[in-house]
């Protein structure tokens, strides 16, 4: 079968069949639950609750802080303990607030009622979607009422859900394509209702031929008057596969740089777990409070993909696993290729965790670089066509303008030349860190400027 | 629980590391030095074990003087070594290899900063230095029984015709390593295979250095024959340059289009210095003086990041 791909990137071994083959458990903890109110992209949310509030499930507990923000809502019923900074993952101290789990799972009124979405407006439904706090669920965190407000004179001709799932070890997309296709259909005839041109494309890797063949049917079965077409695309393994701008290409052909949205392309992309939480908000009204995550590694002892409700402190879920097998060195929220290292678990289940995994042996952090021969391997793989061991050095040199000049902020991040590298040259850490350097200096710049125009 | 390291992503690498490529070059060698030894004897084995050990033990004794890390662990000090030796004929007097090894490393290698920073092939340098410093004994070709001793090239400048044959197998005079067309290919499959290097720089140096050749000696008026050309492609140090040589990691571009750019100039130089220069070999200047140009054609050659190809031309439209 035809696969267009981009050229470059890697094929790291997946792991996936440590988890791949567990059914999701749905998870019901007890004790303290913690809703980050800055897990996402953007302003963070703003308490509505105080200690001592009684919540139900369902309930909101922060208003989004502006718009390029969602709110946050509660999973559990109890009482809110406390409103206060709590540790977030990157290792910084945020908002959050803390519940008490009162293990009665009472909801809202009206909460999982079905309501006919087709009759609603445009704007309801993209309404529906905010309110409900849906984000990116593949570890972005974007929210996904600001993607579907697309400009009116912006085309788009294409949905793609990102079933790709191109990071080892994850397998949560792929058990929620097996048990809950039906849902991500319906998510996709949603979105398709706001953009009537548009084609519905679920992009999916190709080692899940199952998972396709389960989306295929439920297309097939899907109650469509409409008549819109919605399509599965194989896609290529091959890590990263499931990166913005590689699966825009792939699906349709179009390329778009760092400074382009996937409006550009005519596209919008969702992630696949996304999509079904859109399906819940918008027809069952179930705001987006849970999410599947998938906890592995060879540190834990039973591998698994747990439904559990935002909020549930990463201890529980170890635990859960059948806890450690062995003393892990180096646990890693999302994938191994781009997800964050932790120093510690006390941190709760975020809308963007799609993964839990956790490792005896720190493969990166054990050896020391050495000196770099050149041998080029980082420029074949990396998938932006980026020379990612002359962006290092200048990096390292502290040289930020070469770095540009170099078109360093082309750089996604995936972190395939540092796994390729054969010196363990450390060089997506580099670029990033440069990178993060120079939109920061951008952004204060661009403060500076609003300042001085608001003085004149 | 004892504290969780932390660190940037990526958090997995591939196995591969420094020390695997060079033991992938040295194994790729293998073939070559092993013809070496079957055309021209024993003595092969010594010229190679020479070289070997005084790259290796320069590395090593310089590191240690100058409290360095010992870096002779990565197998590349035993690389330049092997290629050295493949570039030497079989009757060198014992001190050339030994020389040949303290030049390279230490001259073209260490005094650059060691691995990777060298902006020349260390042991075509070191050739290049040997053939200009002891040229008498630097040409002394082995004479063969049996077969004519005078190498492929220099029959086919006389004007005779080499069996084909003979140049596949090795079987006729040359460097240690250069004669044999089908232990060179072998190498060059095994480092295709393994991808330690890209067969774009080694094919573009023979094709273009085929091209040349014959375009310029169409120009001097003598007869282009089939023969002529395939002497010029497998007969000199051409072959094993192209793979061994035009492929080196540290010395030659890095970028898709440079490496063909490279190979396009060296067969170029290689094409010019055989058709109109004072030698029958031109690969090993050629190949150095490429070297030098790296830098620029890196510069012309870096690669259009992906989603800004349409960008660049619609600018030039504009």
């Amino acid at each position: 079968m035809f696969h267009p791909s981009f050229r470059g990137g890697v094929h790291p071994k997946d792991h996936k069949s440590l988890s791949s083959g567990s059914a999701i458990e749905a998870l019901r903890p007890e004790g303290e639950m913690v809703y980050l109110l800055n897990a996402h992209i953007g302003a963070p949310a703003v308490p509505v609750v105080q200690a001592g509030d009684r919540v139900l499930v369902g309930q909101k507990l922060a208003d989004p802080g502006g718009f390029v923000s969602v709110p946050v809502h509660a999973s559990v019923s109890g009482t809110v303990k406390s409103v206060g900074p709590h540790l977030c993952q990157n290792g910084d101290t945020g908002l959050a607030v803390t519940v008490e789990n009162d293990g009665l799972y009472e909801a809202v009124p009206g909460f999982g009622q079905e309501r006919d979405w087709r009759r609603m407006p445009k704007e309801a439904l993209i309404g529906a979607v905010r309110d409900a706090g849906i984000v990116g669920m593949g570890g972005a965190g974007f929210p996904t009422h600001v993607k579907l407000s697309v400009k009116p004179d912006v085309h788009i001709d294409t949905i793609l859900c990102n079933g790709a799932e191109c990071e080892p070890y994850i397998t949560c997309d792929y058990r929620l394509m097996l048990e809950r296709a039906d849902l991500s259909v319906l998510g996709m005839q949603i979105l398709l209702s706001l953009f009537p041109d548009a084609t519905g494309v679920f992009g999916i890797e190709d080692n899940k031929k199952d998972g396709m063949e389960k989306v295929r049917e439920a297309i097939g079965r899907a109650d469509n008057p409409e008549g819109r077409t919605m399509v599965v695309k194989s896609l290529k393994k091959k890590y990263p596969q499931g990166g913005e701008r590689m699966l825009i290409y792939a699906v349709t052909g179009r390329k778009i740089n760092a400074r382009q949205l996937p409006a550009d392309a005519g596209c919008v992309v969702v992630n696949f777990s996304t999509l079904i939480a859109v399906a819940q908000a918008v027809a069952f009204q179930i705001p987006l409070m849970h999410r599947v995550v998938t906890v592995t590694g060879d540190a834990v002892a039973r591998p698994s993909n747990f439904d559990v409700p935002l909020g549930t402190p990463f201890g529980i879920l170890f635990e859960k696993a059948g806890g450690f097998v062995s003393e892990p060195e180096k646990i890693i929220s999302g994938g191994p290729m781009m997800g964050a290292a932790v120093y510690t678990t006390d941190l709760p289940v975020t809308k963007t965790t799609s993964c839990l995994l956790c490792m005896t042996k720190d493969e990166l952090g054990n050896y020391e670089p050495e000196e770099c021969i050149r041998c080029g391997k980082c420029l074949t793989v990396c998938p932006e066509r980026l020379m990612p061991i002359k962006l290092k050095n200048a990096a390292d040199a502290g040289e930020y303008d070469v770095v540009e000049k170099l078109h360093g902020l082309e750089c996604i991040g995936c972190g395939c030349c540092t796994y390729i590298c054969p010196a363990r040259r450390k060089i997506s850490q580099s670029i990033t860190a440069a990178k993060n350097h120079i939109l920061a200096e951008k952004r204060r710049a661009a403060m500076k400027q609003q300042e001085a125009q608001k003085k004149e | 629980m004892k504290t969780l390291n932390v660190s940037l992503s990526p958090h997995i690498r591939s196995g591969g590391t420094t020390r695997r490529i060079m033991l992938d070059v040295c194994i790729a060698l293998l073939p070559a030095i092993g013809v070496g030894v079957y055309v021209f004897g024993w003595r092969v084995l010594l010229i190679t074990a020479l070289s070997v050990a005084s790259c290796v033990l320069t590395e090593f004794l310089y590191e240690k003087l100058m409290k360095l890390p010992v870096t002779v662990g990565d197998f590349s000090a035993v690389v330049t070594g092997l290629i050295l030796a493949v570039n030497l004929y079989a009757t060198a007097p014992w001190w050339i290899p030994v020389l040949g090894g303290v030049f390279a490393i230490l001259v073209v290698k260490m005094l650059f900063g060691g691995i990777g920073q060298n902006f020349m092939n260390p042991a075509l340098a070191a050739r290049c230095f040997l053939l200009l410093s002891f040229s008498r004994i630097m040409t002394d070709y082995p004479v063969l029984d049996g077969v004519t001793s005078a190498t492929p090239l220099q029959q086919a400048a006389a004007g005779e015709i080499v069996p084909l044959g003979q140049l596949i197998l090795g079987t006729h005079s040359g460097t240690i390593g250069e004669t044999s067309v089908l232990a060179i290919l072998a190498g060059a499959l095994y480092l295709f295979v393994r991808r330690v290097i890209s067969p774009r720089a080694p094919l573009t140096v023979v094709l273009s250095t085929v091209a040349f050749v014959a375009l310029f000696t169409w120009i001097r008026g003598d007869a282009v024959t089939l023969n002529y050309l395939a002497v010029h492609a497998f007969g000199g140090g051409l072959l094993v340059g192209a793979v061994f040589m035009a492929s080196d990691y540290a010395t030659t571009p890095v970028t898709f289009w440079g490496q063909i750019l490279f190979g396009v100039v060296v067969g170029l130089l290689t094409a010019v210095i055989r058709c109109f220069g004072g030698s029958y070999e031109g690969m090993s200047f050629a190949i150095l003086i490429s070297n030098l140009l790296t830098p620029v054609i890196e510069k012309v050659t870096y690669p259009r990041p992906f989603g800004l190809e349409k960008a660049k031309k619609e600018r030039k439209k504009a």
